[in-house]
């Protein structure tokens, strides 16, 4: 429920499938998806666990998206990426929601690319963040009540 | 995939749409104060801000005499919505960037 998953296909062998993904992340990454408050300059994954994996700005300023959990090439790769409800970097590991990729040879030439960004509830600063017209959890809050009442409603018409 | 995530799917297409999504992301604001931050008037952020609220991502309130918009407090599904259109996005693009690889290497060798 709370991860989104998908699949593509790419017509290269697994070694150079990755090596885009990771080494030439800067190259393809749509740069309208970033965090800072200015333009993105460039958008880059180290390669390496305990890599860092953020973007520079077009006026050198520093944002981090998370941090490479797993980098085994060329069949899998793990980040973190914990953004809090301010669309800021959050350190703290508990928010952090996890990217997996994997990458599995079908033939010489094709890889297949599975793709799972999970615990998307651990983003729960953006939750409270989303949910804190009131206060903390307000709206969720009054939503499940309603929710609730709706329900009890519904059961005594029946 | 629930209708919802559909419905968010195709309003987060829009650029401008995604631009509003990400201000009120930032913070709630008016209509004033959305179209201060971006290089559409006040009235196409309005159009948005209505194709938001009526695909469930974004919901107004009165704070005396200014309507002030945010985020659905929903958030997953807002978030949902969102990360669905960040990776469609990015791995069609990284598709193309394979593509655009197999090319380079051919005229390498």
């Amino acid at each position: 429920m709370n991860s989104i998953q998908r699949t593509v296909t790419v017509q290269v062998p697994v070694d150079r499938a990755f090596r885009v993904f990771t080494e030439r992340f800067d190259t393809w990454w749509p740069p309208a998806y970033h965090i800072g408050t200015v333009d993105m300059a460039e958008a880059i994954l180290e390669p390496k666990e305990g890599g860092r994996w953020y973007e520079r700005g077009v006026d050198g300023s520093e944002c981090e998206w998370g941090v490479v959990l797993a980098w085994d090439p060329p069949g899998r790769l793990v980040v973190t990426w914990q953004i809090n409800g301010e669309w800021q970097f959050d350190p703290d590991p508990a928010h952090a929601s996890e990217i997996e990729v994997r990458f599995t040879a079908d033939g010489p030439q094709q890889t297949v690319v599975e793709l799972e960004h999970r615990y998307l509830e651990r983003l729960d600063h953006f939750q409270e963040l989303l949910g804190a017209i009131g206060g903390e959890g307000g709206w969720l809050k009054i939503l499940a009540q309603f929710r609730d009442a709706s329900e009890q409603d519904a059961t005594q018409t029946a | 995939m629930g209708t919802y995530g559909d419905a968010g799917l195709g309003l987060l297409g829009d650029p401008s749409r995604r631009a509003i999504f990400e201000l009120l992301a930032r913070r709630p604001s008016s209509v004033g104060e959305l179209a201060a931050q971006l290089p559409i008037s006040r009235p196409a952020v309005s159009q948005h801000l209505r194709a938001l609220k009526d695909g469930g991502l974004v919901v107004d309130t009165a704070e005396g005499t200014r309507r002030v918009y945010r985020l659905n407090p929903d958030g997953v599904a807002a978030l949902r919505a969102y990360l669905d259109r960040v990776w469609d996005d990015a791995l069609t693009a990284f598709q193309k960037a394979t593509l655009n690889e197999n090319t380079e290497d051919a005229t390498d060798e």
